[in-house]
Parts: structure tokens; C-alpha cells; sequence
């Protein structure tokens, strides 16, 4: 027989993420930095999924979910409504939002949101596919990444195209602070959280968040694996200031295949020949960001 | 029992559901080689590590064994055992 | 009270009523022919005349779903479309009825493509009949005036608690001019209230929205918009009673009735082409044809009973659609067949298409569908849906 303990943490134990699950190591570490005086708009996906269920709710933040392509939109009218009434209190408005949410049908929302200049901050945990529905694949889905719809047949080597550059995205959009974070770095994580409440005006942070479920690796893995994606440079940690690189995180790269070879999402890649090619232009899209932001620097 | 106007609910209503039932692995800690650095806590998904003066201990009634304190523990100080039901 | 008469275009007699409704956030993506009522809201924000968060949206999507974060953060909300953009507006009305959240709509009626056109009729706001927002539709400039004035106090009460649609036809009432009485703003203000929401995000009591239900409560959250839905009848007679009382003018509440007494053939129809149809009626009328008028005005609550009663004794009832369900008939002649079910009353329902896409319904063709329909009272049983001004030629 176990006994319940209190847990003191805005997102409360209990909900129903998959062990292992690295967006609910991500919403813990968010929450713990924006406090209680936050209010949390999230579209459909897992986080909305494992968070919510009807009398079971773990948010100790008002919190609201409406629809899969429409969080942005709803952060704003939020934030119309504590403005409308002087929001005395300065309460936060903070989205999080996957990547189907973010980077596929919820797109037009989010550029309204960063056109417009609302003082939104948007997290998106990055799992790379579709995890809700079953893995399917995502404008976030990585090339050479297979998924139930990028399916790994034949001369077929999965996701056949790059990942749409998001980050691009919101910064095109001259949204004053623009960040990349991880899990596997809690301190920069909660700072960058941080600095993107305190900025006026939008703030977006890209997280990439590992799927057990989805990538195929062990549980115990998912730290491990967000820090991999960091030190081969496939997930550079970067942070802009008004479009300005104002840091970058150095590393000692490693080859992309420590990133990749745990993960039966990219097995594929190694047991064929003529996928060396796709192999090749994974490792030169890491090289380009090392070189892109200068992340190796140190080892010199 | 009322029904919530619009599907509206309370906070932290999650907190009475026992994931621990999920469990196939259980970490156990050495509390001789813990350091209480912490990082346990701070990786857990389900904010099952506490942090006590003898060093880490896991909340069972939540922890669902994905065993990442055990894999980010700095000393080695957890291990698995399997659960038994 | 007395108000100011001037000729007002429909759209800016609705920008008056919302403006002086004060709501706290308004938000709208363009469409024709909506578009009049917003630019006229921006210019009052702009000016200081109105002191509401405007925002621009990136589609009618985005501005449905700002308007339902507003609501939820306890804010009044309002927002504007139009045909496509009540489409794409629809997923979240379904959301924002069954999560109570009570944001005010102008749907200005516009037929839905292909092919385009943006030109009147009532399938855009048909095709939201089954969300659970109310719908009230409404005849004249006048009464668009009115019936937004009355709209946040029965959308906000604490039984109903549904989004309300004030839906118009386009063009002919939103772009077309007619003298108009506005009331004092002040006056307006205290008439409408202020929105107290019995819950809403707040940190100081974090609330849950839009949790995740399996089959154990979402059979039960439709249900209680039905219960919702027969509350607003009662507020709806309440608030259109104190409203004449307060400013003289009275538009009908659930229905209107125009001659029914006594009548042989009594019309039901909704929106601007109830004017159309009332002329008709008192040429009729004068010529010695027992002919009566029923309008429709709140579509959502649907008026079974007053329906019912108002048609009296009359052996044939007409019903003018706008609309169409493909393959099944006119929508308000569907619900209108379906009241008088198992009743002890049983006249002969003709149901009519008319004015699909802007096709012209003048009181030449009413008097065609009194004609038709009388002379349908001799066969009895189920009726055939009579098109009208159909161009058959297509199809022979």
C-alpha cells in the first residue's frame, strides 16, 4: 500500500503522460518558472490529452483548451480580456502548444498572434510527429524519420523532406524574443521561460521534446536523448533579442549518430546502402548549424 | 454529483489517481551513495523524487518506473527492481 | 423613452447598439458584406467613443476563437461575419455553446459557395443551427438595432449562458438605408447591463477549460443545452417585454404574428423578407383573402408551441426557406412539419424555396405562393416543396 504525498508543483502528479514522457518534464520545469499567476492556453495534442481529463485535471493554473488550430488565437483573446478589465494583477498569458499544433494547423493563428504583437509567450514541446493520434508525421517531422505516415517501404526512407525551420518562422516575424531550449537543461530552460514572460510583446520558444513512444528508445532515455540532439548540433540552443543572436549554447559535436542510432525511427538509415545519402545530409544539417551559430568554438 | 457548467473543472483534480499502478520497474535508492544533488527531482515527470535530509526518496503512489533518476543519477545511487504486483 | 430618428444604413445602426453595449473585447476578419459594422467599431475605438479591446484577427476562425478566450477571461465579447466565415467560424461555436460561453455574433446572412456569391440567403446560419448558439433573426434595420441591444443580457444570464447570433440578411439590411430611432447610450448601457460571469480564468481560482470527457458527461453537456436553450425562451419574452416597455418598440419575441386571425393560409418566414411578405399580406388582406403572417424571429429557441398557436385554426400553413438540407427540403419547413407532429392540429404544410442566392422575392411571388398553397389545401397528405423562380429550362 503507498500513501499520497503532497507534491507542491503547479502541474500536479497524477496525469496520464507515458513514463518517460519528456513534455511533462518540460510543463513541470515551465510552471515552476512562471507561478501561479499565469494562465495557460493549450491546443489539442498529448499535453492537452494527458492533462486534462474531465475531473482530473493536473493544472493548478487556470488553464484552457478549445481546439487543435486555435491556441494562439484563444492566448490572445485571453489577454484581450485581462487587458480589457486593466489586468491589475499582471497575470501572464503563456501558451504551450506541440508541433502539430504549432508548426501544422495552428500556423495562421500563430502568425496572427506574433503579427499582431500580443504579450503572449508560446512554448512548443517539439516531439517531431503526431504522438496523440499515433505517430503520424508532422511538418516538425525530421527527414529520414519514420512514422506511421511517413512509412518506411520499399525505396521510401521516411519523412523524405526537412523539417519546416520554425524558428525561421518567428523570426521573420520580428518577434522580439525568439529561443530554443531543452529539457535537458532546466536552468536555461526556466531562465529563457523567464525572459519570454518578462519581454512585451511576443516570445516563442522551441523546445524539442523526446517521444519514447514515437521515436522508439527507452523511457530512461529522454533526458539523454534531448541532450544528444544538443551536443550533434541537430538542436542547436539559441536565444535572439529583438532578431539578434544574443547567445548560443557551445558544444563538443559529436557525430549525429549517437543521436540517431538509439532510435528505431531512424533504424532504417542503417540498414540500407543506398540510405547513406540521407545519413550524410542528416550530419550536414548538424554541420551547417555548428557552423551556422559557431557552437564549437570552445574546442579550439 | 453536479455537473460543471461548460465541462469547466477544478484544479489538481489529477492528484487522487495512483499512476504508480502502471509501474513494471521500481527505482530504488541507496540513500549511502545519494549526494541529494537533486537532479532526480528536477528530471522527473511526475515529481516523484523528494529530497529528504538522508538523501532521495521516490513517491511510489505516483511513480510510473520510467527509471530517468536512474539513468541521470550522477553516483549510481538507483537501480531497478522489478514490481511486483 | 424617445430615442433619435435618422436614416441610418442597417450595418451602422448595429454599430450603435453594440457601441453602446460596451463590450470589452471585439474581434472581426473581413468578409462581404459584414464589413460595414466593423470598420464602423474601429472608428469608434479609435476615436475614444468606445473603450473595448479591438483585435484584429487573421481569419474568422482566429476571430471566433478570440472572442471565446475573451469570454472565458470574463470579458463581454462580440464579433461579426458572414457566410464562409461562418463556416469556418463553425467547429468553435460548437466549442464556445457547450463551454457556456456567451459571445454575441452578428451573422449577416450571405449564401454559401460554390458558386460564389455574396448575395443573401440563410444557409450560412442554418448550417450552425445545430451548435447550440441561439439564433434571433430579424427583419429590418430597426429591429437589427434592437435586438443587438437586447442580445448580451439574454446570451449573459446565468440560465442561459450560450452564444447568441443576431443573424441579418445581407445587403438588405446591412448595406441598405432607412430611418432608424437610436437610443441614448446611457440609456442602452443600463439596459444591457454588465457581463457577471458565474466563473471564469482566474488565478486566484484556477479553473480547468475544455477538459477531455469520454462517454461518461458528453451526452449530458448536449442535454443541458437543450435545458439552456428552453430558459431563453423565458428571457427572451422577458427581455423584449422590459425593452417595450423601456423604449416602445417591440419586434416580437420568440415570433410575431401579422393577420393570423381567422386566416385560411397563414406564411411563416424569417428575416427582411418578413417585410416583404407583410405588404403582400395587407394588399391580400384588402382585396378580402384570409391571409396571415407568422415570423419567426428567434430561430434558436425554435417557437414549437408558439408556432403552433399562432397558426390557430388556419387549414394551410406555407413555409418560405431560404435554405436548403439537400435532398430532404427547406430547413424551417422541416422544423415547422415536425412541431405539428402528433398534434391534435394537422394542417396541410406546403413548404416553398425561395430567394436562394439573392433569386428575387417580391409580393408578386408571395401572392403566387399564397395562390399555390391554397390550392394545395384540396390534396391532402405530404407536399411536394415547391421551388420558386426556379429556372427549369437547365433541366428539362
Amino acid at each position: 500500500m503507498t500513501i499520497q504525498t503532497e507534491v507542491k508543483e503547479l502541474h500536479a502528479p497524477g496525469h496520464r503522460a507515458c513514463p518517460g514522457c519528456g513534455c511533462a518534464i518540460a510543463v513541470k520545469l515551465i510552471l515552476r518558472e512562471t507561478g501561479p499567476n499565469t494562465i495557460v492556453v493549450s491546443p489539442t495534442g498529448c499535453l492537452e490529452t494527458f492533462t486534462s481529463p474531465f475531473r482530473g485535471s493536473s493544472w493548478e493554473v487556470p488553464w484552457i483548451h478549445s481546439l487543435f488550430e486555435n491556441a494562439p488565437a484563444i492566448a490572445t483573446g485571453v489577454l484581450a480580456g485581462l487587458n480589457s478589465k486593466g489586468n491589475v494583477d499582471g497575470t501572464k498569458v503563456v501558451a504551450i502548444g506541440g508541433d502539430g499544433g504549432t508548426y501544422d494547423i495552428g500556423m495562421g493563428a500563430l502568425s496572427g498572434m506574433f503579427e499582431r504583437k500580443d504579450d503572449i509567450l508560446y512554448i512548443c514541446y517539439d516531439n517531431e510527429a503526431y504522438m496523440n493520434t499515433g505517430i503520424q508525421g508532422s511538418s516538425a517531422t525530421p527527414l529520414g524519420a519514420g512514422t506511421t505516415t511517413t512509412p518506411v517501404v520499399g525505396d521510401s526512407f521516411g519523412k523524405m523532406v526537412s523539417k519546416k525551420d520554425l524558428l525561421a518562422i518567428a523570426l521573420a516575424h520580428d518577434v522580439p524574443y525568439v529561443g530554443t531550449a531543452s529539457i535537458a537543461n532546466p536552468a536555461d530552460l526556466k531562465k529563457k521561460v523567464r525572459k519570454g514572460m518578462d519581454n512585451p510583446g511576443p516570445a516563442f520558444i522551441l523546445m524539442l521534446s523526446p517521444c519514447n513512444l514515437g521515436w522508439g528508445f527507452e523511457p530512461e532515455d529522454t533526458v539523454e536523448l534531448a541532450r544528444k540532439a544538443i551536443s550533434t548540433g541537430l538542436f542547436p540552443i539559441v536565444e535572439f533579442e529583438n532578431g539578434r543572436l544574443v547567445s548560443a549554447q557551445k558544444i563538443k559535436p559529436v557525430p549525429v549518430e549517437e543521436y540517431l542510432k538509439p532510435q528505431k525511427r531512424y533504424q532504417h538509415l542503417y540498414k540500407k546502402e543506398n540510405f547513406n545519402e540521407v545519413l550524410k545530409a542528416i550530419q550536414e544539417k548538424a554541420d551547417r548549424n555548428i557552423e551556422k551559430y559557431d557552437l564549437a568554438k570552445d574546442r579550439n | 454529483m453536479d455537473l460543471p457548467l461548460g465541462g469547466v473543472c477544478k484544479a489538481g483534480e489529477s492528484r487522487k489517481l495512483e499512476t504508480g499502478k502502471w509501474r513494471s520497474f521500481r527505482p530504488v535508492v541507496d540513500k549511502a551513495k545519494c549526494i541529494k544533488c537533486g537532479r532526480c527531482a528536477e528530471f522527473c515527470p511526475d515529481s516523484c523524487m523528494e529530497i529528504k535530509e538522508d538523501g532521495a526518496e521516490v513517491n511510489l503512489y505516483y511513480c510510473k518506473g520510467c527509471l530517468i533518476c536512474m539513468r541521470e543519477c550522477p553516483v549510481d545511487a538507483i537501480t531497478k527492481e522489478v514490481e511486483e504486483k | 423613452m424617445k430615442g433619435k430618428t435618422a436614416i441610418l444604413e442597417g450595418s451602422r445602426a448595429v454599430a450603435e447598439a453594440v457601441r453602446a453595449c460596451r463590450p470589452d473585447v471585439i474581434s472581426v476578419y473581413p468578409i462581404t458584406p459584414q464589413t460595414h459594422i466593423l470598420e464602423d467599431l474601429a472608428r469608434f475605438v479609435s476615436s475614444g467613443k468606445l473603450k473595448s479591446q479591438f483585435v484584429r484577427a487573421d481569419s474568422e476562425f482566429s476571430a471566433a476563437s478570440i472572442v471565446y478566450g475573451a469570454s472565458a477571461a470574463g470579458a463581454r465579447a462580440y464579433t461579426a461575419s458572414a457566410s464562409q466565415g461562418l463556416l469556418l467560424m463553425n467547429e468553435v461555436i460548437y466549442a464556445m455553446a457547450s463551454t457556456r460561453l456567451p459571445v454575441v455574433l452578428t451573422a449577416v446572412n450571405r449564401a454559401i459557395s460554390a458558386p460564389i456569391t455574396i448575395q443573401p440567403d440563410h444557409q450560412d446560419t442554418m448550417s450552425l443551427r445545430d451548435t447550440g448558439a441561439l439564433q434571433i433573426h430579424v427583419e429590418s434595420m430597426q429591429e437589427a438595432y434592437d435586438a443587438h441591444v437586447q442580445s448580451f443580457r439574454i446570451a449573459e444570464d446565468p440560465d442561459v449562458q450560450l452564444p447568441l447570433m443576431v443573424c441579418m440578411d445581407g445587403w438588405v439590411i446591412s448595406h441598405s438605408y432607412e430611418p432608424v430611432t437610436v437610443f441614448p447610450d446611457e440609456a442602452v448601457a443600463e439596459f444591457a447591463g454588465s457581463f457577471t460571469p458565474v466563473q471564469k480564468l482566474d488565478p486566484s481560482n484556477p479553473l480547468t477549460y475544455g477538459a477531455y470527457a469520454d462517454q461518461d458527461v458528453l451526452m449530458e453537456y448536449r442535454y443541458a443545452m437543450m435545458i439552456a436553450q428552453e430558459k431563453a425562451k423565458d428571457k427572451i419574452r422577458s427581455v423584449t417585454k422590459e425593452y417595450r416597455e423601456v423604449f416602445g418598440n417591440f419586434d416580437g419575441d420568440l415570433l410575431d404574428t401579422h393577420c393570423t386571425e381567422e386566416a385560411e393560409v397563414v406564411l411563416v418566414a424569417m428575416g427582411s423578407m418578413v417585410s416583404t411578405i407583410r405588404a403582400a399580406v395587407d394588399e391580400l388582406r384588402s382585396e378580402g383573402r384570409k391571409v396571415g403572417l407568422i415570423k419567426v424571429r428567434t430561430f434558436r429557441p425554435f417557437p414549437r408551441d408558439e408556432i403552433i398557436a399562432a397558426c390557430g385554426k388556419a387549414p394551410v400553413v406555407a413555409v418560405l426557406d431560404k435554405s436548403l438540407s439537400v435532398n430532404s427540403g427547406g430547413i424551417l419547413a422541416t422544423e415547422v412539419k415536425s412541431a405539428f407532429y402528433g398534434g391534435s392540429s394537422q394542417p396541410v404544410i406546403v413548404p416553398f424555396i425561395a430567394g436562394l442566392g439573392g433569386k428575387e422575392v417580391n409580393r408578386r411571388v408571395i401572392k403566387e405562393i399564397v395562390d399555390i398553397a391554397s390550392r394545395a389545401a384540396e390534396k391532402q397528405g405530404a407536399q411536394e416543396t415547391v421551388w420558386m423562380g426556379l429556372d427549369r429550362s437547365f433541366f428539362s
